[in-house]
């Protein structure tokens, strides 16, 4: 269009143009489309220019607060609801003469790994009560091994021989290990029983690991195969038997964690525990946290609305509600004390000269 | 068609004519040895003319015409701007980390590395491609430009310009450019001369005359050209556009040739019907084209400060990533042995071996360089690419920056430098085509000492306005004449009023005076009827003059107006009134305004020109002939031009025309009468900026002009150095005893709108600089037109004296030079106590001088103390250098504007080059970063579009800056957590979308549609403007404040996610969070934080804004949702992750609410304090808005719209200022 303009001789360009702009404003008024892009073009969409003015910085801030601190409350509350028995076990449950040589103990397979530990429940826990089993000083997202599985074969099994991504923990004697990968290799293997009295609590541990790993990540066809048979053995043995989809101790492990404290789901019971009731528990003390300084614990807990005990979260809300709130004051005491007349021109640069400062 | 190309031959021999000019050939001893060194090396040029197929075979092959101004061609294409692309440092960073992604080395898949850099790369090509195309389309047009070949048989076909080849003979028609650098062979006058537009060589706005060789000027008809062969030997292509050593070979004779024969491309046929010429110099080899240089890519201040901010981010970086590697090898050597799961020992070429603590370092480093690449994000440049060409859409398509009589709206022809616009403090302007339309038009007269034509200028009425006296009144009071005290008494009360109400409304838009006398006001704002004719007055229009009380003299000065020219009456189609044409565009309106008086010059022949008259005493026309005797033409040394003509009485005139003072030492004793009127009014005239010229005459005797005139022909027949000397005494002895009728005064059409944006512009702070190639006198004009210069300013002239320049003495010179830029320096340096202005006038000479490296400082010192600075006569090199050594030694931004081929060097070299695209010359255009079809939208497009794009890319850049940092550093302390090893929280590909989806669009909305204020507050707030000049938004204070906000944000993100989810439960199903979790929690955060604070940022929400700052999170979600859907081996970690993992637990919206308002409060109450207590004009502007004060307030508004002016001493209101201020200084005399 601009080089018909350029193109027509100039009194009947301007005729031209001037009827094509006619045209073009014409165009633009009709349909609201058309309509949007004109005011697009022209940078003149209507818009909201909100300011912060004293009131409305003093409201947002008054506002945020009172609506943080119920919220702190009531996390708090659930957070304190919940009730947390931790024990740890990796130290006491090392023979005395060993106590100075825990690695050469943990290394023995021939030292019975047996030991127990009595604990009284401090306050009544509502079923169902979540075990876990506590990891700290132990880097599960350590980057090498955290890449070292294969999902692929997690869920299709001997069908995908592709086991690079496992290393070091790919194969043996030229044979793919079935789950391959570090992680599994190094699969936690202590285990508990718990007693309150003479009668064992039962576990529950099925329906501990996530439901779409279960159903989805690990082949139900898939079973273990050539599995801890090298020369060194991580941890747990897997029975060939089951197939990876029912392995939940497996899942679960399987799911690293994102730091080097973590607990995992054990299992669960699925009866009140009374407060003062007297539960002993019976650990097979299997795996090795003494070469790296890492610990084990034992954890039972309830769970709220909101997960485990955490009061982090209750407090940090109540924090920074009654932050809000008195930062809220303070504007109001400055603003009370010196304050700025709302867009008055005094402040402009240009009348800076003007202000005794 | 033959024929009538031949009967249309013009009879006026114009080497007969004139008496001075260059036309005589020259032989000089110069030409000479030059004709020597023909042959030699640098002048081994053959051409065959009229043999074309000679010199498309070696060895006297030539280029065609074919002209490309393209970067790359199709093959080239790739190589070169792929070489490009990769020399940006930040590309080739990238390009590394995508080369080692391959081997495994890097943290991410090399699919998540490679897609954005094609994509980033493939943009920034394209868009290259997309512009060199545009250049392409350019050249095509050019290329393809038609022109009349001879074939052969002396038949002409049309040929595209490219088809052209050397030894063609072209024939050019009236107004045509010429295609090539050609040999004029004849034309259509008979002595071979043809006039020569060369505004786009070098800007000066005279006709220049070219002359053919006598030998050649027989070949006049087409059918000349059946057997013309001839052989030019000449120098080889080179860009001097004022020297041409050859000759030419023809008819067995050799005639030396001289730039007078050569007609350069770029330049165009002016006043002659038709030329022959043959192409000597074609395409590439043109000397203008030789003169051209590529444009240079321009980066833009805030550009080379990102730079510096990368360099800032590649350090921390650096610094972090030394940090991860060192930590990296200090855990492998002591601890990480004893990590049994992971069997470090195993896999001797894992970059984490225990036993080669040093190699793993280095493997480390290089894995983290990658790893938190998130802090150079390369996903910058892409948006701030894609923000710069939607801005520059926006620009383009500004319905307030279109010009309907052109049809063509601005075009940012790059999009590079969109913010550069906002931090403008320099203009450098050219004059012609530019500030000017190149038009001139009459205004206003003084004849016998009474001035015609208007009498109040705009800036007396502005004045008077804003005092709010009547303009009968106030012109009293200026005059001075009246000092009855009554009118003295009213006026001083009327301005006592005025100061009062300017008090209490602080605007000028006091109430408006109604009763104009309309009659004394010239029509300024109305287009004349009559181009080049904008002149009203009742006492002389319409024949009224004839009622005048001295006819006689009247009648003299419309005769020298009609008959003292060098012009030709075109008959004008169906008009009865005829058109000139003539040398220069001031006759034209000279002849114009006399045929409107009733003196119509109608035909030229050879000796004789026809007027027809009015006679006073019938009042009818009546056809008369005066014989011209001799016409003594104008030159720039004489200043002055002068006819002798004989009446059909047989008496014998002299008809002289010139500048005030030449004219005013000429004159007889009792040629006075006027003089002192004539004084009066061309001083007002002048400092209106209207050119004026003196009209004077004689009557001499016949006896007397006989004497004069054997001695005159003596002189002009005299071949020899000494002629120009014989030739001018003669012309003094006969140009003398004049007696002056009076004076006339043509404006300089300046284009729409300058002097206002021109205000504007100096309001806002900027200086404006007039460069021009035209001379000293008509530069001042337009200095004054534009207000850029005063009488009241104290004028300091760099001139290079007659001695100095005699001299020779390149010593002497520059000593002469430095102490006048050290007088005036020490004058202004003890002036500016006082407030005086002042305004630098620097000649082309004394600036060649002036510019040497030894001088340059103390003369660029000086001239940026004054207030105005003009320079003229300046060539286009020179242009250039100015433009250079002004940005190298302010360190400011600077903008030339101009719009032929002469103001390209200076477009290209300056910060920013605007050209203007309404002329035809496309030169400027194509060197330009903007072209503008008006002047005076540089206001809009600085002050607005400016202003805007610098505060929207600064905003922009510093906004994603912290959104990197704020996420690259979450990675890095997750790596505190997971020992070093090197391990990403996040998904692959929730990395890859974070800059590519999730936090990208809402940055591009920052970039194109963020607006601090309106279009118009920026317009009425000049000093806006002052914050992109002070570079207050991009500055090293803001930049670290940023860096500290994204700290402190990635610290709050990183901490509160990992206390609140480790170790205890997620859910109530008592499931934990493991890796996947927590980094998609975390990536929440992330996602949440960043585009509530762009929503913090923000000032103007359209819809898009919203859509796309919310539609971002709400996408982050989507995502998660797709995400999970697809089968686990392709989502991994991510699948089924929201709907059954954390989507469920109430713990995950709480703490993303928390995260939120934790890290954005270090940033809100920042802003609060700043606001309340340290408010930026442009907040405090947008509270008045919002509160809408503005409308309910209106004088603290536009009292405020005052205030925030500059003081500056050039514009309009300064002028009108500083008038003012002479008024009541005079009435506080008075009174006294």
């Amino acid at each position: 269009m601009e080089g018909d303009g350029e193109s027509v001789s100039s009194s009947a360009s301007t005729a031209l143009v001037a009827a094509d702009v006619d045209a073009r404003s014409i165009l633009v008024l009709r349909g609201g489309r058309s309509k949007a892009m004109y005011q697009f073009t022209q940078q003149s969409l209507p818009a909201c220019k909100p300011v912060l003015t004293p009131t409305s910085v003093i409201s947002t801030l008054f506002l945020m607060g009172i609506f943080c601190i119920p919220i702190g409350l009531l996390s708090l509350h659930a957070s304190l609801s919940v009730v947390e028995i931790v024990e740890r076990y990796d130290s006491e449950c090392v023979p005395h003469q060993f106590r100075l040589n825990k690695v050469a103990y943990i290394k023995d397979s021939l030292i019975p790994k047996n030991c127990s530990r009595y604990l009284k429940v401090p306050k009544y826990m509502k079923a169902p009560i979540y075990i876990y089993y506590q990891l700290d000083n132990y880097y599960q997202n350590h980057r090498r091994y955290v890449k070292s599985r294969s999902d692929k074969q997690l869920r299709y099994g001997l069908q995908y021989n592709d086991t690079s991504s496992c290393i070091p923990e790919e194969s043996n004697d030229g044979l793919p290990i079935v789950p391959c990968g570090l992680i599994s290799w190094s699969l936690f293997n202590d285990t508990y029983s718990f007693f309150r009295g003479t009668d064992e609590l039962r576990i529950n541990r099925k329906n501990i690991a996530w439901k779409s790993d279960r159903d989805h990540k690990f082949g139900k066809h898939v079973f273990p195969f050539n599995f801890q048979n090298g020369t060194l053995i991580g941890g747990a043995m897997l029975d060939p038997n089951v197939p990876l989809s029912d392995q939940e101790d497996l899942i679960v492990w399987m799911r690293t964690a994102a730091l080097p404290s973590f607990r995992k789901l054990y299992g669960k019971i699925e009866e009140d525990l009374e407060a003062n009731d007297v539960i002993s528990i019976y650990f097979l003390n299997n795996y090795n946290t003494y070469s790296f300084g890492g610990r084990k614990k034992l954890v039972l807990s309830t769970a709220s609305w909101l997960g485990g005990r955490n009061n982090f979260l209750g407090m940090a809300y109540i924090a920074i509600g009654s932050c809000l709130i008195v930062l809220a004051l303070v504007f109001i005491l400055l603003h009370v004390k010196n304050p700025r007349p709302y867009g008055d021109a005094m402040y402009v640069s240009w009348n800076w000269k003007g202000i005794p400062n | 068609m033959v024929k009538a190309s031949g009967k249309r031959k013009q009879r006026i021999k114009w080497s007969k004519l004139y008496t001075f000019s260059c036309l005589n050939p020259r032989t000089t001893d110069n030409d000479a040895p030059n004709q020597q060194l023909l042959g030699q090396p640098g002048f081994s040029r053959v051409v065959f003319c009229n043999q074309p197929e000679l010199h498309k075979i070696k060895p006297q092959k030539y280029p065609s015409n074919y002209v490309s101004t393209t970067k790359y061609n199709f093959m080239t294409f790739l190589p070169r701007a792929l070489f490009e692309q990769f020399r940006r440092v930040a590309n080739l960073y990238f390009l590394l980390g995508a080369a080692l992604s391959i081997p495994k080395l890097a943290p991410f898949s090399p699919a998540s590395m490679i897609t954005p850099l094609v994509f980033v790369v493939g943009i920034s090509m394209l868009k290259e491609a997309i512009e060199d195309w545009s250049r392409f389309l350019q050249d095509m047009d050019v290329n393809s430009r038609k022109v009349k070949v001879h074939s052969r048989n002396g038949s002409f076909v049309e040929k595209t310009w490219k088809e052209l080849s050397v030894g063609d003979v072209v024939k050019v028609n009236k107004n045509e450019n010429f295609p090539s650098d050609l040999l004029l062979l004849s034309s259509s006058y008979e002595d071979g001369v043809c006039y020569v537009e060369t505004m786009n060589l070098d800007g000066e706005t005279n006709l220049k005359l070219k002359r053919s060789l006598e030998a050649t000027l027989s070949l006049d008809d087409d059918v000349e050209y059946t057997k013309f062969q001839a052989t030019i030997h000449c120098e080889d292509p080179n860009p001097n556009l004022y020297s041409f050593v050859g000759n030419l070979e023809f008819n067995n004779g050799t005639y030396p040739l001289s730039p007078t024969q050569i007609l350069l491309r770029d330049s165009k046929l002016r006043n002659t019907e038709y030329v022959y010429g043959v192409v000597i110099f074609s395409g590439p080899d043109a000397k203008a084209v030789r003169n051209s240089t590529r444009s240079p890519s321009k980066r833009s201040r805030v550009e080379r400060r990102l730079d510096y901010l990368i360099y800032v981010l590649f350090l921390l970086l650096v610094m972090i990533s030394v940090v991860n590697s060192i930590g990296s090898a200090l855990v492998l050597k002591s601890e990480a042995a004893m990590w049994w799961y992971l069997r470090l020992q195993e896999n001797a070429d894992s970059p984490l071996n225990p036993s080669k603590p040093v190699t793993s370092f280095f493997l480390q480093f290089v894995r983290s360089l990658i790893l938190y690449g998130y802090l150079i994000p390369i996903s910058l440049y892409v948006s701030i690419e894609v923000v710069k060409v939607l801005q520059a859409m926006l620009i383009n398509k500004d319905m307030r920056m279109y010009d309907e009589l052109s049809g063509k709206a601005v075009e940012a022809r790059t999009s590079n430098i969109n913010e550069e616009l906002g931090q403008v403090e320099m203009i450098l302007s050219d004059k012609t085509g530019t500030l000017t339309c190149n038009q001139m038009e009459f205004r206003k007269c003084s004849i016998e000492g009474i001035s015609y034509g208007g009498e109040i200028n705009e800036v007396d009425l502005a004045a008077s306005r804003r005092m709010n006296v009547d303009v009968e009144r106030y012109r009293i009071s200026i005059d001075g004449s009246d000092s009855t005290g009554e009118s003295i008494e009213m006026f001083e009360y009327s301005v006592a009023e005025a100061d009062a109400k300017q008090a209490v409304l602080g605007c000028d838009h006091a109430i408006e005076n109604s009763d104009i006398e309309h009659r004394r006001i010239p029509a300024s704002g109305k287009e004349p009827n009559i181009k080049g004719f904008n002149f009203r007055d009742d006492r002389l229009m319409d024949k009224m003059w004839i009622h005048g009380s001295n006819v006689h003299d009247m009648i003299m000065f419309f005769r020298v107006m009609a008959l003292c020219h060098t012009g030709i009456p075109v008959e004008d189609g169906n008009s009865k009134r005829l058109k000139y044409e003539a040398e220069s565009p001031e006759e034209v309106t000279f002849l114009i305004a006399a045929q409107e008086f009733g003196f119509k010059f109608c035909q030229r022949t050879q000796s004789v020109m026809f007027l027809q008259e009015l006679e006073p005493s019938s009042g009818i026309e009546v056809k008369r002939e005066y014989k011209l005797l001799n016409l003594l033409e104008f030159n720039s040394a004489r200043k002055r031009m002068s006819v002798i003509v004989s009446n059909e009485a047989g008496e014998i005139f002299l008809f002289c025309k010139g500048a005030d003072n030449i004219i005013f030492d000429r004159l007889a004793d009792n040629g006075r009468i006027y003089q002192q009127a004539t004084t009066a009014h061309l001083s007002n005239y002048a400092e209106d900026g209207l050119r004026t010229m003196l009209f004077a005459y004689k009557k001499i005797e016949v006896v007397e002009y006989e004497s004069w005139n054997t001695l005159f022909t003596k002189a002009k027949a005299t071949v020899g150095t000494e002629r120009e000397e014989l030739l001018e005494h003669a012309s003094e002895m006969i140009e003398k005893y004049l007696f002056l009728l009076g004076a006339v005064a043509v404006e300089d059409k300046l284009q729409k709108g300058v002097p206002e944006c021109i205000d504007k512009l100096a309001q806002a702070g900027l200086k404006i600089w007039l460069l021009t190639g035209d001379k000293r006198e008509t530069a001042m004009n337009i200095g004054f037109a534009c207000s850029l210069l005063r009488h009241d300013m104290k004028q300091f002239h760099l001139v290079l004296s007659k001695e100095a320049e005699s001299s020779h003495q390149l010593k002497a010179v520059e000593e002469d030079i430095l102490s006048q830029i050290r007088n005036s320096y020490q004058e202004i340096v003890k002036g500016n106590k006082k407030d005086v202005p002042s305004a630098l006038i620097v000649d082309g000479k004394a600036m060649e001088v002036a510019l040497r490296s030894e001088i340059s400082n103390q003369f660029l010192q000086l001239a940026v103390m004054c207030d105005s600075v003009i320079c003229c006569r300046v060539s286009p090199k020179q242009k250039a250098l100015i433009a250079r050594l002004v940005k190298e030694y302010t360190g400011k931004t600077t903008l030339a504007i101009g719009d032929g081929a002469n103001d390209v060097g200076m477009i290209q070299e300056a910060d920013i080059g605007v050209g203007i695209s309404g002329m035809e010359g496309m030169q400027a255009v194509m060197a330009s970063d903007f072209s503008l079809p008006q002047f005076y939208f540089l206001e809009r497009l600085l002050i607005v579009h400016g202003h805007w794009c610098y505060k929207r890319i600064s905003k922009m850049i510093l906004y994603f800056m912290y959104k990197n940092v704020a996420f690259g550093l979450t990675l890095f302390y997750n790596e505190i957590y997971s020992n070093f090893s090197g391990d990403d929280l996040y998904d692959d590909w929730y990395m890859v979308l974070f800059n590519v989806l999730l936090t990208s669009l809402p940055v591009i909305a920052l970039g194109v549609l963020e607006q601090d204020v309106s279009a118009d507050v920026c317009l009425q707030f000049p000093a806006l403007y002052q914050q992109g000049q002070r570079n207050i938004c991009f500055s090293w204070k803001r930049i670290f404040g940023w860096i500290l906000n994204a700290t402190l944000s990635s610290v709050a993100i990183f901490t509160v996610t990992i206390y609140i989810f480790s170790p205890a439960a997620l859910r109530q199903d008592g499931k934990v969070a493991d890796l996947a979790h927590i980094g998609t929690i975390m990536y929440t955060c992330v996602i949440w934080t960043v585009n509530c604070q762009i929503a913090l940022i923000v000032t103007h929400f359209t819809w898009i804004t919203h859509v796309l700052i919310w539609g971002s999170i709400l996408c982050w979600y989507i995502f998660l949702v797709l995400y999970g859907m697809l089968p686990p081996e392709h989502s991994q970690g991510g699948f089924h992750i929201l709907i059954e993992a954390i989507g469920t637990a109430p713990m995950y919206w709480i703490v993303t609410f928390l995260v939120v308002v934790v890290t954005l409060l270090p940033y809100f109450i920042f802003s609060i304090i700043q606001r309340s207590f340290y408010p930026m004009d442009d907040q405090v502007i947008q509270e008045i808005k919002y509160g809408r004060t503005d409308v309910s307030n209106k004088p603290m508004w536009l009292r405020e719209q005052q205030n925030s002016r500059k003081r500056t001493q050039i514009g309009f209101s300064a002028r009108v200022d500083a008038k003012i201020r002479h008024l009541k200084e005079r009435l506080r005399r008075t009174k006294k």
